[in-house]
């Protein structure tokens, strides 16, 4: 379905336009809050804005309703303008019970809009989320903020009770408040609600009543907006100028499973996943087990190591093979990662962190998996190591790691996070044809009886990929050392050195293929911002914003981690500091000082959130000279 | 497959350039002598064929073939295998693994393979030690054995590999010895003629760490007595001269000699293709000195096959959806357009 950009029904009211606005809803994770922000999201992709999202759950899949555990929130950044971020400071806050109102206030700027369903706000209510008093009758949120206190839950009992006298239960009434909530919001922002009445229709295309029930609440929270004198005005945003063409909206995981069928596509080869479930990778399984008719054959194996192990007997059979996990998961598969280097095989192995260590923050974001990917594994294992940015950065980092582990025979680590997986943008539609091929060559039979040499190498020190069934190759290969060329097993003391050196030198040699390391800013300066993976919007934005203050600030975004781009060195010496902001505690900062001797400052946190935009300016103004 | 095949092949074309490495006497020598002999006869080219192993002396043998092979880490070869015949269901790919690499640390991967019957074969060189790292008690050392890392005796109750798998439903199981070379080269031609997985117990003497541990069933004194062979259709007759046999008493075997009242016909008769597998089970649980330890193939099903299965519903699903199109998968969903 492609629609233009949609006439929104105008409101009465005032209308005040702005560039762009930061919203969160937030409730009990029975209370529909990702629904939610999935549907203003697509609603607000549609009308033409650019989007970033945040989605927040819970760590438990049934915490105690009403608690402070589980809160479940969806935040949308939208605006005219290119956006990087979700957004730092809410402008709008949507709460549906004191739980929520507790952990999301801290996040709502001055004078921001709060929008509370007062029924959530019973006396048990008040209980659940550890308060005594209702913060809803305190002069504070009234001062501070423009508060709405709405009582959703008897609004929507009302709209609905002709089809409650048609049985529909009471509980089924009060799941309908959150499209209320939804309804007030587009009523706010000025969204149009059809793609929500569409995903209804298709949703809930056999039950008649829940379409009925949701498009009436929804409806309910627009008129709400429009006729009560609570609300004075509100707001519009122009579309955004975007690159023009077609667009979707996509989050990290969805994009990466797409880039990895693509990937398949142009190199002419079917994809095999070993994958075990883990939470923010899941979603990738579940996506391209959808996709059998493409070819693609997911395995969901009995544990982590099956799963790479699989995937690695899938690779030497000659097809495209991948391993997703987070990072409990690569760190059961840290041997078999091993083993497929020595073999010196194609192969992905995908990362979606989370925090750690070991079970850690299941739900919550971190970059702290940086070490694990390039230094965590017996003996000397350098793997090539490249790091997503964004949601639909996904897809094309799907390609280009599959590409470079082809052209040069090695597995490649692939990063991304639980804040890339689960967040959403509006993507630029590729077209296949746009898409450059991936060539891949397998060794051809041998029928002069000539002996086959499994570890021959070419300029970039790659070798064949042979696989079984050709004729004349017949070889073995395994984990124990070898002699280069023949493959052979081989303990001698050169010949270690010499392959190690060999290995080492092939993932250096990617270096040769990703390019130099470009620079967003003035070509030297103060400050550079060197950043790596899900950190890119909001070290963007940041440097963005204080070189339109004037200040000689620039930034650089790795894509690779490991090798590092050749330049990387010169360009770290044309600023005066080099700032590496990251979600764990200094990871890439110590890379990047072992190696380039450079003394770079870090600003790190791990908190199971991004960063905030401020908190990289303020660490940004800190290093400029006084 | 079989067309590709040139008749003349022979055991040494099967072997591969390298210098066999394990101990002079070692049982292993013997199973790969009879791998090379019955290759030949199995009617698949040599490139057709792929050993995975995992890590122990015993799986060094992938590297004595001369076939394609991978020797990877411990305990993971069927999981690399299971991977491999997903995506390959042309080649025939057999596991040699070891009783800790494939029971102790590959033990998960095991259970895993028997029940989804991936369609490979999988010989487990039993030594009762690990002979690798030099003399550690395995999972199936014996209680109270002593060794290196038990030196007052192992307290660990033994697994029967057999027992495993068949109660991992594993739809071929069998059991031979490395020395008796006519019915190990029987039972590897019928495990790689399964259709589906084919798990291979093989006794094998390891005469550095545990030499002698399966003496009773190799010595020409006692093997009559302490093994009894198993043929479909047959009932369970062994002795030197054939005279005694297995009886059900309830639902307890019982040793019992014939002659005395007792007929062949009052004895067990095997069934290896018997669908359920409680008869299977209960050979399994035959050990010595009690009873005489069957060897042969305890049971040989037709089940559906994980990679059979699996490339099934690829071939459904692209004459359901036909082969897909990226560009429309793209495009699919709420789009708009920014001009
Ligand atoms: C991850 C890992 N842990 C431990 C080892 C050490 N190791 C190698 S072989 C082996 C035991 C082998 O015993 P078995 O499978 O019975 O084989 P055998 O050597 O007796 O043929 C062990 C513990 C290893 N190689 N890798
Ligand atoms: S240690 Fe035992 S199993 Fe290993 S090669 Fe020597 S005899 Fe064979």
């Amino acid at each position: 379905m492609s629609t233009t950009i949609e006439q929104v029904p105008t409101s009465t009211k005032q209308t005040t336009k702005i560039p762009s606005a930061t919203i969160r809803f937030a409730g009990d994770s029975g209370d529909g809050m990702q629904i939610t922000g999935d549907q203003f999201t697509r609603t607000t992709a549609l009308i033409g804005n650019d989007i970033a999202t945040f989605p927040d759950y819970p760590a438990e899949i049934r915490a105690p309703k009403g608690t402070l555990a589980g809160v479940s929130a969806f935040q949308v950044h939208f605006s005219s303008e290119d956006i990087f971020t979700p957004g730092d400071q809410l402008d709008a806050l949507v709460v549906m019970n004191p739980a929520a109102l507790k952990t999301n206030l801290g996040d709502l700027r001055k004078g921001g809009i709060l929008i509370c369903n007062s029924d959530g706000f019973e006396k048990k209510d008040l209980e659940l989320a550890g308060e005594t008093e209702n913060p809803l009758n305190s002069q504070v949120l009234e001062d501070q903020y423009q508060l709405f206190k709405v009582p959703m839950t008897k609004i929507v009992e009302t709209a609905l009770k002709d089809l409650k006298a048609a049985g529909m239960s009471t509980k089924e009434v009060d799941r309908c408040k959150n499209f209320f909530a939804l309804g007030l919001v587009y009523w706010l922002y000025g969204r149009d609600m059809d793609a929500t009445l569409r995903f209804l229709q298709t949703k809930f295309g056999n039950k008649p009543q829940i379409i009925e029930a949701n498009t009436k609440a929804l409806q309910a929270g627009w008129n709400y907006g429009e006729t009560t004198d609570a609300f004075v005005s509100n707001y519009k945003i122009d579309p955004a100028k975007l690159t023009p063409g077609k667009y979707r909206d996509i989050n990290g995981n969805t994009a990466m499973a797409w880039g990895l069928m693509t990937a398949a596509k142009l190199s002419d080869k079917e994809l095999f996943l070993g994958s075990y479930p883990i939470t923010p990778a899941s979603d990738i399984l579940h996506e391209l087990a959808k996709f059998k008719h493409m070819g693609v054959r997911t395995f969901q194996a009995e544990d982590e190591i099956a799963a790479i192990t699989s995937a690695i007997g899938a690779s030497y059979g000659g097809h495209m093979s991948i391993t997703t996990s987070s990072g409990p998961g690569i760190a059961l598969k840290g041997e078999a990662i091993g083993l497929a280097m020595m073999l010196e095989i194609p192969l992905l192995i995908i990362n979606i962190q989370r925090g750690g260590p070991s079970t850690g923050l299941p739900t919550k974001t971190e970059q702290a998996d940086l070490f694990q990917a390039i230094l965590g594994r017996n003996g000397e294992c350098p793997l090539p190591v490249i790091a997503a940015h964004g949601p639909g950065d996904c897809f094309y980092v799907a390609l280009e790691a599959w590409r470079i582990s082809t052209r040069f025979m090695v597995p490649v680590i692939v990063l991304s996070d639980g804040y890339i997986a689960n967040g959403s943008e509006p993507w630029l539609i590729p077209e296949m044809k746009n898409l450059k091929k991936i060539p891949i060559k397998h060794a051809p039979e041998q029928t002069d009886g000539s002996k086959f040499l499994p570890y021959k190498r070419d300029e970039y020190l790659s070798r064949p990929w042979a696989i079984p069934g050709t004729k004349g190759l017949m070889h073995r290969i395994g984990g124990l050392e070898k002699q280069d060329v023949t493959g052979n097993v081989n303990y001698e003391p050169d010949n270690h050195q010499h392959m190690t050196n060999t290995r080492a030198q092939k993932v250096e040699n990617v270096a040769l293929e990703i390019g130099p390391q470009e620079v967003e800013g003035p070509e030297t300066g103060d400050v550079l911002v060197l950043s790596w993976g899900g950190t890119y919007g909001a070290c963007r934005t940041a440097v963005e914003l204080m070189i339109s203050q004037g200040h000689k600030v620039a930034h650089a975004h790795l894509r690779w981690v490991n090798p590092f781009p050749k330049n990387l060195g010169e360009v770290l010496k044309r600023y005066k500091k080099v700032l590496i902001p990251e979600l764990n505690m200094g990871q890439l900062r110590t890379l990047i000082r072992a190696k380039y001797l450079v003394d770079a400052q870090g600003l790190n946190k791990v908190k199971g959130r991004p960063f905030a935009i401020a908190e990289l300016t303020t660490a940004i103004k800190e290093l400029l000279p006084k | 497959m079989a067309n590709d095949v040139t008749p003349v092949l022979t055991a040494s074309d099967f072997g591969s350039d390298q210098d066999v490495r394990w101990c002079p006497g070692c049982g292993d020598y013997s199973i790969l002598a009879q791998m090379k002999k019955v290759m030949p006869q199995l009617g698949v080219a040599r490139e057709n064929v792929v050993f995975i192993s995992g890590i122990g002396c015993s799986s060094r043998f992938p590297y004595y073939m001369n076939t394609y092979g991978m020797h990877s880490i411990h305990g993971r070869a069927p999981a690399i295998a299971t991977g491999l015949k997903c995506v390959r269901p042309d080649l025939q790919v057999w596991v040699v693994t070891g009783d800790g690499d494939g029971l102790s640390i590959g033990g998960n991967h095991f259970l895993h393979l028997m029940r989804r019957n991936v369609d490979l074969k999988i010989l487990l060189f039993n030594n009762r030690i690990y002979g690798l790292t030099k003399g550690q008690y395995s999972p199936t050392s014996p209680l109270g054995k002593l060794n290196k890392s038990a030196p007052m005796g192992v307290i660990d109750n033994p697994l029967n590999p057999l027992s495993v798998a068949i109660g991992c439903e594993a739809t071929f199981v069998a059991r031979s010895i490395d020395v008796n070379i006519k019915h190990l080269g029987e039972v590897l031609k019928r495990a790689a003629e399964h259709k589906g997985t084919a798990f291979v117990e093989i006794y094998q003497n390891c005469n550095i760490f545990n030499d002698g541990a399966f003496e009773y069933a190799t010595s020409k004194d006692s093997k009559l007595d302490t093994t009894v062979e198993l043929e479909h259709g047959k009932p369970l007759i062994f002795g030197k001269n054939k005279n005694k046999g297995i009886r059900l008493n309830g639902t307890e075997p019982e040793v019992v000699e014939l002659g005395k009242g007792i007929s062949e016909d009052d004895l067990l008769f095997h069934d290896e293709k018997a669908p359920e597998a409680t008869h299977a089970y209960l050979l399994s649980r035959m050990r010595h000195p009690e009873f005489p330890e069957p060897i042969g193939v305890f049971r040989a099903v037709d089940q559906p096959k994980y990679d059979v299965e699996l490339n099934k519903q690829v071939a459904a699903a692209r004459e359901k959806k036909g082969s897909g199109d990226l560009d429309a998968l793209f495009n699919s969903g709420e789009t708009w357009t920014v001009s």
